[in-house]
């Protein structure tokens, strides 16, 4: 997929993340974590993995993690990229692109 | 495809407690399941906001397909079938292997219908075994009261139908009763029509959570009527269900009693007998049995039978 | 050294006779030379002990680079005295390489932080460290390592002169003109001064300050004329509402009040549960909650508690109030019933940092606890706590008496969410150990309750009472299918907080932590 605009999903509340996407040339990631000693990079890893299902090559995304489980993490990156192409509401790929 | 992980649905097991969360707010839908409850509903409908209906699916499909809830059963309340959200639900509900969905302001046979042939639809696209998916009713108007029976026996997947008391009593012109009466008749016939229809019928909700009595009172109330259980939205309402909704230790002795006594009477060929001074037959052996199987499925059953 | 925790604890730290710790009870039976105070004799009569400023008392008490202040944490986040105090000593009298030994230090001390930050400060004891002096501790930027002591194991230093103090600034609720000071009666109340007394003891000068001049002499007083060299009034001595809560409220939460009810399933199940029992919480939700449901259970088996300990809130005062316990021994008050319930209820009294749970004592009075109900920020697979570091390592929280209620009462109950967030409360190895395993009984977790293996007789009791515990090991290996397993904090070499045991010896080290990278 193709972020084609600037997109949210999530809270900032405790067990939440906020993930941020924004259209660009190159591939960024930025992320915050409360618990970010522990889990930086489990949570680069998922999210990186998310972007990669989802076939997202480029664009900006931002992560501000409040401690979010994995599976919390996952929707919320998935939730901000269909929204980001206005493809969130219907038609999803359970199972395929969006997948445990 | 999506690969399920959970056991396969049961439409008859235990339902005493059916605790609504949120199925957008992940602290909450995590491990629902250690408070006991015997169902968690995760809820799309009313907890959701309108603009967070699509977020919602996604945390719901990763909840449904990487959370441990063990044996606690998992339904999911989906949108009503006048909007737009309803057959994505449906999607994800099955794609994500939920138990069971709870259809919001049932009304007629043809709505259990329509959900029904969306779930069928889910369920070939994503692989599922037709007709693991169960549904179940909430009859939130008079409309859905008359119709219960007709409801109850739309579909074979359905385990049951609910009151939803917050509509309901909008819809009668009345206010929550402390002696129920507001609700005496819609409780009573949809009893009547899921009994049968052979499904199970569950309550409604007790809103105020710092009255105490007035919930125990509620609970009461409808374990004397016959409900095989009542909706939940707060842990610390379970406890005093699940004691109310279990037999009794003086129930229990009866009925092992009389379960003993009619294994005993029929193998010496006799049909109608007296225990403690009352006459017994089959019907009074089957609620011995019921009872029993009830106490073992509450986990209040020490006996051998 | 590897210590009784399995603890490295670097050599260079082991000097003028500093060991390692041993075991729960190893200094039993020790002999203590008790360090005295330089005292001032006053033979004159006299008007007062009146000075103008903090200023003027502190040149009277002659201040000096390197000099050891110490303060009480009685007024918790509404404390102004501390930050007062150091700006004069440091702003005005400029003097350098201060040494602050407090009772605690938080959120009401940014301004110690900036001066710790500048180098002015270079030396903290405490028996808890929040906000920002924890952060400034944990980046390196203290000369020496910061020493953490438990609330006894800090007037038994004093005791022992580990620490010995040169002036003491004691903030106080009410004070007449000689000193007789108390943490009641003014206008800027905290209740109990049990933290103060130690101090007023043991340091060398003692400056009572207060915003509340009363007629002498101000008795029944916490901190007594004979031991106070001079008094300062001020405007304000602190900001009544952080010092003390309207009424720290039941929680709500019913993953809390789940916790809290299968706590008190288990004190009724153990053989303690008689007519007269001693008990003691925590002021967190969970602990907090566990009067409400030992109600039930002492009126089910006609029992009332003998005593409560320790810090005080108005749940345990109104189960006073209802005649359902003997005594209050209070070191410090939670929120405004406590305060004003010490002040009207005869039975309800002041104890002293050192009377509570003083390891050097002859006997303080955690030696006759029964039960402990308290929290954890981390509980290992060997029973060890931490309430000291944060997930990023930091130092953010306090041992407080943790570590002396759990290993002299009879029973220790933890009571924890297995999992904070995505934090593993219950993990493999706590980050700091802050309380050893062995002085910890019972873990109560949402997920259920784990019995240290070493109190078969616990097990016994819960076994009969059909009260349902597993391995700890299988919360630990729940908590972390939950969460995922945490990378380990990644440490530089350099000791930046020493954690001593109660009983001097080294329990732990915190070290400084490498900034953290997301591409390795």
């Amino acid at each position: 997929m193709v972020i084609e605009k600037t997109a949210v999903a999530g809270t900032l509340e405790s067990s939440d993340v906020q993930v941020t996407v924004e259209p660009a040339a190159d591939l960024a990631l930025a992320i915050e974590s409360s618990v970010l000693n522990q889990y930086g990079r489990q949570i680069k890893a998922t999210v990186e993995e998310t972007l990669g299902r989802l076939g997202v090559t480029t664009g900006h995304v931002s992560v501000v993690d409040k401690g979010a489980l994995d599976c919390t993490i996952k929707a919320r990156v998935e939730a901000a990229v269909f929204r980001s192409c206005d493809a969130s509401a219907s038609d999803i790929p359970w199972g395929g692109a969006v997948r445990s | 495809m999506t690969k399920i992980t959970r056991p396969r649905p049961s439409k008859d097991r235990l339902r005493r407690t059916m605790m609504f969360m949120n199925a957008q707010r992940p602290g909450l839908i995590k491990d629902a399941y250690i408070y006991g409850c015997d169902s968690i509903i995760l809820d799309l409908e009313d907890a959701v906001a309108v603009n967070q209906k699509d977020a919602a699916r996604f945390s719901l499909y990763h909840a449904l397909t990487e959370v441990d809830y063990g044996d606690t059963e998992v339904i999911v309340r989906i949108n009503g079938l006048d909007t737009e959200y309803w057959r994505e639900d449906v999607r994800v509900c099955v794609a994500g292997g939920a138990d069971g969905i709870r259809i919001a302001k049932c009304e007629s046979a043809d709505m259990v219908r329509q959900v029904e042939a969306a779930v069928e639809a889910a369920e070939r696209e994503f692989g599922v075994e037709v007709g693991r998916t169960l549904l179940m009713a909430a009859l939130e108007s008079p409309l859905g009261i008359m119709n219960a029976y007709e409801i109850c026996t739309a579909s074979d997947r359905m385990l049951g139908c609910a009151i939803s008391g917050g509509d309901f009593r909008q819809s009668m012109h009345v206010q929550i009763e402390p002696d129920g009466v507001e609700m005496q008749a819609a409780r009573g016939q949809m009893l009547l029509a899921a009994r049968a229809a052979g499904v199970q019928c569950l309550d409604t909700m007790y809103p105020n959570l710092d009255d105490e009595e007035g919930f125990r009172r509620e609970v009461d109330l409808v374990a004397r009527m016959g409900f095989d259980g009542k909706s939940v939205i707060n842990p610390k309402q379970i406890a005093y269900i699940h004691e109310r909704f279990a037999p009794t230790p003086k129930q229990i002795a009866h009925a092992e009693k009389i379960a003993r006594s009619c294994r005993a009477q029929s193998e010496a060929g006799i049909g109608v007998y007296v225990v403690d001074g009352k006459m017994v037959d089959p019907p009074f052996y089957k609620e011995a049995e019921r009872i029993i199987e009830l106490a073992k499925k509450c986990g209040v059953y020490h006996g051998d039978l | 050294m590897i210590n009784a925790v399995g603890r490295d604890i670097p050599d260079y730290l082991l000097t003028d006779g500093r060991e390692v710790y041993q075991g729960r009870f190893a200094k039993d039976g020790r002999v203590i030379k008790r360090d005295s105070p330089a005292c001032v004799v006053r033979e004159k009569p006299t008007a007062d002990k009146l000075v103008g400023t903090i200023r003027e008392a502190c040149e009277k008490c002659g201040v000096h680079d390197g000099m050891t202040i110490s303060f009480h944490s009685e007024f918790r986040n509404g404390d102004y005295t501390a930050s007062q105090v150091v700006k004069v000593l440091v702003e005005e009298l400029g003097v350098r390489d201060l040494r602050v030994a407090a009772t605690s230090l938080g959120d009401a001390h940014d301004l110690l932080a900036d001066y710790i930050e500048q180098g002015i400060i270079t030396h903290i004891e405490s028996s808890g460290v929040r906000g920002r002096i924890g952060e400034a501790i944990s980046h390196g930027k203290l000369k020496e390592p910061a020493i953490i002591r438990s609330h006894g194991g800090r007037p038994r230093a004093m005791m022992a002169g580990e620490v010995h103090v040169d002036v003491a600034f004691l903030a106080a609720a009410t004070s007449d003109k000689a000193g007789n000071a108390s943490g009641t009666g003014g206008k800027s109340n905290c209740g109990s001064l049990g933290f103060a007394i130690p101090d007023s003891q043991y340091a060398d000068k003692v400056v009572v300050i207060t915003d509340c001049l009363v007629d002498f002499p101000n008795v029944p007083a916490s901190i007594k004329c004979e031991d106070v060299d001079y008094v300062v009034v001020v405007d304000q001595i602190g900001d009544p509402r952080r010092i003390a809560s309207k009424e720290a409220r039941f929680t709500q939460d019913p993953r809390e009040l789940m916790m809290a009810e299968r706590a008190a399933d288990i004190i009724a199940a153990l053989p303690y549960f008689t007519d007269g029992f001693s008990f003691q919480t925590g002021a967190g939700g969970p602990s907090l909650a566990v009067n409400r449901f030992l109600e039930s259970h002492m009126r089910e088996k006609g029992i009332k508690m003998g005593f409560a300990l320790g810090g005080v809130t108005g749940a345990i005062c109104n189960l006073m109030d209802k005649g359902l316990v003997g005594k209050i021994l209070d070191t410090q008050d939670f929120d405004l019933t406590a305060i004003k319930h010490l002040e009207e209820n005869p039975n309800h009294v002041e104890m002293s940092q050192s009377e509570y749970a003083n390891p050097g004592s002859k006997g303080a009075y955690v030696n006759y606890l029964d039960y402990m109900v308290l929290s954890a920020l981390e509980i290992d697979t060997k029973f060890n706590v931490n309430v000291i570091t944060g997930s990023d390592g930091v130092v953010r929280g306090a041992p407080g008496g943790h570590p002396d209620t759990a290993a002299s009462s009879k029973c220790c109950i933890i009571v924890t969410p297995l999992v904070r967030g995505r934090m593993a409360t219950v993990c493999k190895d706590v980050t700091t150990v802050t309380t050893p395993g062995e002085c910890v009984d019972v873990l109560v977790t949402d997920y259920g309750t784990a019995v240290n293996p070493a109190r078969q007789d616990i097990i016994d009791c819960l076994d009969a009472a059909g009260i349902p515990h597993v391995s700890i090991e299988s919360l630990q290996e729940r908590a972390y299918a939950i969460v995922g397993e945490p990378d380990p904090l990644e440490w530089e070499d350099r000791v930046v907080a020493v954690v001593e045991a109660r009983d001097g010896t080294i329990l732990d080290v915190i070290r400084q932590i490498k900034p953290y990278s997301l591409d390795k």
